[in-house]
């Protein structure tokens, strides 16, 4: 497909396969350099991610697991509530918020 | 599907759970002021173009060619790499393993994935699979001759296991044949497996 062969590869692998994965990176990352958590806490939390979801035979991708270690973090810190995040979720889901962070065509 | 005041469809196709949810989480950071859209825009742009294996490959041409940037860079990783213009998130170091004819290195994340991203990007799908992370430390030889490499009986492997404050890049042997080669067609052929250590670099009589 046309689309897809523009998209970033290293060594022929896609370096993130959807847009939101590299958006998770790039929210993960870029709270680190901001000083909101040294990398160790994000890492401990992907460790604990794969190691849950591993031993209990989940087929979740690695950026799955990413996510829900951001997420885990995030809720830990409380720098956002489940709440907030469910909500916020489903503003998304039926379309109703007018503002798009991710951009189109992707 | 709403439509928006043009009466454009922002989304033909239905946006995954995930796709969802990540939106969702950066918006709340950004109005919070934690972040900026930007930012993120940024670092995805940097890893998607900039940074990858050609930074590593420099590194180990220098390095062949060099025997004091050598030096530094075995004896200081982090240092030497960013002499050439390529440092570390997360203030992670940067230890640079040898592979000499009697001692070959490979390197692992155990319980994750971490990985040098100045040198090498982010890391292959394979380096993050639960089959690599547990084999490779158990039993490294059978890993390698799946990767294509045989080592002699004599040469010692050494493993190690990367952390959230220590990465690992191998700096693969020189092969025979490279004489008088120039950086560029040097780093042309290290590839990122060898600075994994799970293969050798191939000398050039032998690259199709």
């Amino acid at each position: 497909m046309e689309g897809e062969s523009a998209l970033p590869r290293s060594n022929g692998e896609l370096v993130f396969e959807a847009p939101w994965e590299g958006r998770a990176f790039g929210i993960a990352v870029a709270l680190n350099e901001h000083d909101v958590y040294p990398w160790r806490t994000f890492r401990d939390a992907l460790v604990e991610q794969i190691a849950a979801d591993e031993s209990a035979g989940r087929s979740s991708s690695y950026y799955e697991r990413w996510l829900a270690s951001l997420e885990e973090v995030l809720l830990r810190k409380g720098i956002v509530t489940r709440d907030e995040l469910d909500a916020r979720t489903d503003e998304y889901a039926r379309g109703v918020r007018d503002d798009d962070w991710v951009p189109h065509g992707r | 599907m709403p439509d928006d005041r043009d009466g454009h469809h922002h989304h033909p196709l239905p946006e995954t759970p995930a796709a969802l949810r990540t939106k969702a989480i950066e918006s709340l950071l950004v109005e919070k002021g934690l972040i900026s859209s930007d930012a993120i825009d940024y670092i995805v742009q940097k890893f998607e173009q900039d940074i990858g294996p050609m930074n590593g490959a420099k590194v180990v041409a220098r390095a062949w060619v060099d025997p004091e940037f050598k030096r530094r860079l075995l004896e200081n990783g982090t240092e030497a790499i960013a002499e050439m213009g390529y440092w570390g998130s997360q203030g992670a170091e940067i230890v640079v393993l040898e592979n000499t004819p009697t001692v070959h290195n490979v390197v692992v994340c155990t319980l994750c994935s971490c990985y040098p991203w100045p040198v090498l990007g982010l890391p292959p799908t394979w380096y993050k699979s639960a089959p690599y992370r547990s084999r490779v430390v158990r039993e490294p030889r059978a890993v390698l001759r799946e990767f294509g490499t045989e080592l002699p009986d004599d040469v010692e492997v050494r493993v190690w296991d990367s952390t959230a404050e220590v990465r690992y890049m191998v700096l693969p042997e020189r092969p025979s044949g490279t004489e008088g080669m120039s950086d560029p067609e040097l780093a042309a052929l290290v590839t990122r497996d060898a600075m994994i250590g799970v293969t050798r670099v191939q000398a050039p009589a032998l690259v199709r």
